[in-house]
């Protein structure tokens, strides 16, 4: 059929573009190259009302995403959801009274959490906690509140 | 009465014993595997025509299924002004779904049935009967390579597939009709997760090879020797494997992403 020399390089050539193409989706269409996953560290934080948000969320500090939601669970005691985040290990100098606030990536968007660095010397550590935190806001709550203003104001 | 009963008996006995050969074939081949480690040539000879050979329509249809998802998403996205999730709409459907089920049906079709075919023949023409008499067992010598070269060879072409869609998307997208390059891919980069969607993605893939070669080495194997029984057995093999296919895949994107 063919030398057996051509046949073993194009099948060669043709494992390669195979292994090439799988390192372009890993790298290019993928966070692979971005979130590697080890060596980062997990905080927790405790919210009251945790809205739409979901494990593998972004965590956002100044915008700039360095980590992800990597758990969320519930307290039976306190009735608060404890959301465990994993922050990329080059990320490590978090003062320990940053405070985590739930936010809505545009108007409809995924929601997020962002850190808000406070002034503490000390830096959060792998199981450490953030203390202040801010609750998502639930669109239909805002709504509700407005349309209790509005009409509120109309009765004037 | 009592015949259709009969009847059905007889099929259903037929369909369990074809699936108890189909199983013991499949041990033996498995069993076979490590003399292919050591005749290598064969599987390179194999991994040739059942790979690179497939290599072509998988390349074209990976283009066009991307295009076409770029030119389809870009008009229904435009109308919420989300055009900027393009490249997550293109990337997570080829790498989910579109990559291995429909790289696995061309496979099928290209490659499964030629499978089929030739094993079929070889049976047909007492080839695989004529290497039994001279003591070399075809199972390890004939089929064992050939599952091998598609067992590996499906994986490679559904991620090349996807790669080559996910570029075709790209090629419309931003190249055509003008979406934003960077939010192309920042945005694709941020939604589809490694281990999650890509991974999955192979993993599909790696299972849908494995049977669909089965399948396709067990028809001509066990076919009947005939020109009609070799032409029902290719049918059957891309039949049944396209069914195998997307059966399975329902059943794996349950497991994978269904939270069931």
């Amino acid at each position: 059929m063919h030398n057996s020399k051509t046949v073993e390089i194009i099948v060669g050539l043709f494992v390669a573009l195979g292994i090439a193409a799988l390192f372009m989706l890993a790298m290019k269409v993928s966070n692979l190259s971005a979130f590697s996953g080890d060596g980062g560290y997990v905080i927790t934080a405790r919210f009251e009302n945790i809205g739409g948000l979901k494990v593998r969320s972004p965590v956002t500090v100044a915008g700039v995403r360095v980590g992800r939601i990597s758990n969320i669970g519930f307290d039976n005691t306190t009735y608060e959801a404890v959301v465990s985040m994993n922050i990329t290990g080059d990320y490590n100098t978090l003062p320990t009274d940053t405070s985590a606030s739930i936010f809505t990536a545009g108007l409809l968007g995924e929601q997020y959490v962002s850190l808000e660095p406070g002034g503490d010397e000390k830096y959060l550590q792998q199981g450490g906690e953030v203390r202040l935190t801010q609750s998502a806001i639930v669109l239909e709550q805002v709504i509700g509140q407005f349309l209790y203003s509005q009409a509120e104001g109309g009765d004037k | 009465m009592v015949g259709i009963i009969r009847k059905l008996g007889q099929w259903g006995l037929g369909t369990f014993e074809r699936l108890g050969r189909g199983h013991i074939f499949l041990y033996h081949v498995l069993m076979g595997i490590p003399d292919v480690m050591v005749r290598f040539g064969l599987l390179i000879q194999q991994m040739l025509s059942v790979g690179v050979l497939s290599l072509l329509i998988i390349v074209v249809s990976g283009l066009f299924v991307g295009m076409v998802l770029g030119l389809q998403g870009y008009n229904t996205l435009v109308d919420f002004g989300a055009e900027q999730s393009l490249g997550v709409v293109v990337a997570l459907s080829l790498v989910r779904e579109l990559g291995p089920v429909v790289a696995s049906l061309l496979f099928a079709g290209r490659a499964g049935s030629a499978l089929t075919a030739e094993i079929g023949l070889m049976k047909s023409t007492e080839q695989l009967s004529g290497m039994e008499m001279m003591a070399v067992n075809p199972i390890k010598r004939v089929i064992a390579p050939r599952f091998l070269a598609g067992f590996i060879s499906l994986p490679l072409l559904a991620t090349i597939f996807t790669a080559i869609g996910v570029i075709g998307g790209y090629f419309v997208g931003v190249g055509l009709l003008g979406v934003d390059d960077g939010a192309f891919w920042s945005q694709m980069q941020a939604k589809v997760d490694f281990s999650e969607d890509i991974m999955n993605g192979v993993i599909k893939s790696i299972v849908f090879g494995f049977v669909v070669t089965w399948i396709a080495v067990f028809e001509g194997y066990d076919c009947v020797p005939t020109s009609e029984g070799v032409s029902r057995a290719t049918t059957r093999t891309v039949v049944h494997s396209s069914l195998a296919i997307l059966g399975l895949d329902f059943v794996l994107t349950a497991l994978m992403f269904g939270n069931i």
